[in-house]
């Protein structure tokens, strides 16, 4: 069974690597599986055992009584005939042959016989060569010689003789039994009587049988011997011939109606009779469809519980280890970027370090060359010169300015907690660039709350971070903006302060980088790509948060938090 | 005659000599040491009003130039002037009495102007000095100028 075995381990095999899509799927196919198959396969097999001893006990209970009436059926019948038998054979017994043959004798008996059992029609005597000797009964005397008939011979063999129905005066059912005499001296007859086998139909209706069911008997041809409720009346054919059986036996058998039946039905004993109960399966096995659709309903309410709780609770489970996982690779990737932030810091330091020395020699060779050109006074082209190297000093004061700013950006500054206005280090940073706003026509429209609660915080650092905002700001609008500055209580531990311009936005791709060092969307010389960078490194050393919404053509927000009560040791960008 | 005397330290001649001309035609009495132990030796010799020193150098370096230079005259201003440089450097430097800490590159114009700074403090220091001299307070006139002690 290798592909079993395959199956069983792929079920089994978890991957444990990647967080992709497929990687869930999988193990959650796999564990959803196994959880149904240890679950469901009991719940199965236990039904399907229960189906079956079910299906046996009720067939054995529904069957056994239909075995006992046809049990006591049989009885019946035979009881009857025996007794009928057993008083002709008393006849036989009691008179001699010479009482027997006198009609008077005879008519006498055969009153008290009527009188005593029911059913006697007529009686005859009957001589050993078949000849009639004497009758009594509502025919006349006929003197019929039945030698060479079949039952006669049968008689002569048996001693008795019970027929097969047959319609006989009146047409009612009869039934003629006989039984033979013989005597010690050798001359033996024969006492044969007629029975009205009405007292058959009255046995059947006595047992009380059920609307749908049927009893009757027949003989050894199929050929009914008592009215049958479904197959015909008398001397009918319902083609209905059970295997010999002198036992109660019940065979399911497809009956000449078409309907699934069982069929119990005995042999009688020292007769050819049959006799037959019917009663149609879905009747029977009633009780067996009802408790087995039970069976079937609490199994399928089981599958479906089963299934809504193990798929239900894969889900979940699921859906814990992805946010688990998730988490881990997300302070997996915070680390990450921590990491690279303090190795571009290290590497921004040491370049900055490198850069200033050869940078000051220029700086300074520059300086004497202007120097040497001012203090000459008939220099050629002195003017061109002195712009020139003006040129050179101003470029090296660009390139002080960047170094300048890589090793603020990798310094580590401690913090220097004060109590402060957030309120009023805003227009005091504002007031740097008032002149530009001025100058540019631009409107700047503070919505300061003025309950705002004083924090303890760093003053210089808060400075720097808004003074990159509203730097920023002011870049992205066009002459005649407006910039919108609002500063809010949050909740009992952070203040909130946003600040907002109508400019031209950033696309997406942008926003996911700003924070990022060096990133610049300026024309290059114009920006270090470091504020921004440095603006988070402050705000997230002093506890606080800083987000962003932008929106190309709409403008910019930035919105940042800061906490009431900043913790010293909160301290170092690293 | 020259403004003042300055002690320019650093191992970078390029740099150094350069700074040494310029000074020269702005009228500053400007002497170059290409070492730590050089310095020490010129300082020994003829001591300046103001020390310029890089800190980074090879041998001697300038924070150990800055102490010895404290120590034993401190009527001597001091003036860091570095590419290096740390937030921790600055604050050692400031702890053992520099005058300023300066980053490199520099506009000389604010390089002079810090150099005359540290002058006008020497020079404010030795006037205070005077007057507690002739307020017959030499141990702290002294210890304010701290005469150059030859061996300590």
């Amino acid at each position: 069974m290798r592909s079993l075995k395959d199956i069983i381990s792929r079920l089994m095999e978890i991957p444990d690597e990647g967080t992709t899509p497929e990687r869930y799927r999988i193990v959650r196919r796999n564990i959803a599986i196994l959880m149904l198959i240890i679950t469901l396969f009991p719940l199965a097999l236990i039904t399907a055992i229960n189906y079956l001893d079910y299906q046996t006990a009720l067939r054995n209970e529904t069957l056994a009584p239909m075995r006992a009436l046809v049990n006591k059926a049989k009885y019946s019948f035979e009881l009857f005939l025996t007794e009928r038998l057993s008083t002709l054979n008393f006849i036989s017994s009691a008179y001699t042959y010479d009482e027997l043959t006198d009609e008077k004798n005879l008519n006498r008996i055969f009153r008290i016989l009527r009188r005593e059992f029911e059913g006697f029609v007529d009686l005859d005597l009957i001589d050993s060569y078949g000849n009639q000797v004497s009758y009594a009964g509502p025919y006349y005397f006929q003197g019929n010689n039945y030698a060479g008939q079949g039952w006669f011979e049968q008689l002569k063999v048996n001693g008795i003789y019970i027929s097969d129905v047959f319609r006989g005066y009146q047409r009612f059912p009869n039934v003629a039994i006989a039984v033979q005499h013989v005597p010690e001296d050798g001359r033996e007859w024969i006492v044969r009587a007629t029975i009205n086998i009405d007292k058959f139909d009255n046995l059947i209706t006595s047992m009380n049988l059920d609307p749908e069911s049927d009893a009757f008997l027949i003989n050894r041809q199929g050929m009914l011997q008592t009215k049958s409720k479904f197959y015909g009346d008398v001397l009918d054919q319902p083609a209905l011939v059970p295997p010999k059986s002198f036992e109660p036996v019940v065979v399911e058998q497809r009956d000449s109606l078409g309907r699934d039946v069982f069929l119990a039905y005995s042999y009688l004993n020292s007769t050819d009779f049959i006799f037959v109960l019917v009663k149609p399966r879905p009747w029977v096995m009633k009780s067996w469809y009802a408790s087995r659709a039970d069976l079937l309903i609490i199994f399928l309410m089981g599958l479906v519980a089963i299934f809504v709780v193990v798929l239900r609770l894969t889900d979940i489970t699921m859906k814990r280890v992805k946010e688990s996982d998730d988490k881990r690779l997300l302070a997996m990737r915070e680390m990450e970027h921590s990491h690279k932030l303090s190795s571009i810091g290290r590497l921004a330091a040491g370049v900055a370090h490198e850069v200033n020395n050869p940078l000051a020699i220029v700086n300074e060779k520059a300086g004497l060359i202007k120097d040497l050109i001012e203090y000459k006074a008939d220099f050629p082209d002195k003017e061109k010169f002195l712009n020139l190297v003006e040129a050179i000093i101003q470029t090296v004061d660009r390139c002080r300015v960047i170094t300048h700013r890589l090793l603020g950006f990798a310094r580590r500054t401690d913090v220097e907690i004060q109590v402060l206005d957030v309120n009023e280090v805003i227009k005091e940073t504002l007031g740097f660039l008032e002149k530009e706003a001025l100058y540019r026509n631009i409107a700047i429209k503070l919505n300061l709350d003025n309950n705002l609660p004083r924090t303890s915080s760093d003053k210089g650092q808060l400075q720097q971070v808004f003074l990159n905002l509203f730097n920023n700001a002011f870049a992205a609008i066009e002459n005649g903006g407006t910039v919108y500055i609002t500063t809010f209580e949050r909740d009992e531990k952070m203040l909130g302060v946003t600040v907002e311009d109508t400019g031209q936005g950033m696309s997406e791709e942008t926003l996911k980088h700003i924070f990022e060092p060096f990133f610049t969307t300026k024309k290059a010389g114009y920006g270090t790509g470091l504020g921004l960078s440095i603006t988070n490194g402050i705000i997230k050393r002093l506890g606080g948060e800083i987000s962003v919404q932008s929106k190309l053509g709409e403008g910019t927000k930035f919105k940042i938090y800061i906490p009431k009560e900043t913790q010293q040791h909160m301290g170092h960008f690293k | 005659m020259k403004e003042f005397k300055v002690l320019m330290v650093d191992d970078e001649e390029d740099f150094v000599r350069t700074l040494d001309e310029r000074m020269q035609i702005r009228n500053l009495d400007t002497s170059v040491a290409l070492s730590g132990e050089e310095a020490m030796k010129k300082l020994e010799e003829s001591p300046p009003d103001v020390l310029l020193v890089d800190l980074k150098m090879p041998g001697m370096d300038g924070m150990e130039v800055l102490r010895r230079a404290r120590e034993a005259y401190p009527g001597v201003q001091v003036v860091m002037l570095t590419g290096h440089g740390s937030e921790a450097d600055e604050i050692e430097a400031r702890r053992l009495g520099v005058f300023e800490y300066l980053r490199k590159p520099i506009p000389l114009d604010q390089l002079m102007r810090t150099l005359r700074a540290a002058y006008k403090k020497k020079l404010e220091d030795s006037m205070v000095a005077a007057s507690f001299a002739e307020e017959g307070d030499f141990d702290t006139a002294r210890e304010i100028m701290k005469p150059e002690k030859k061996n300590k």
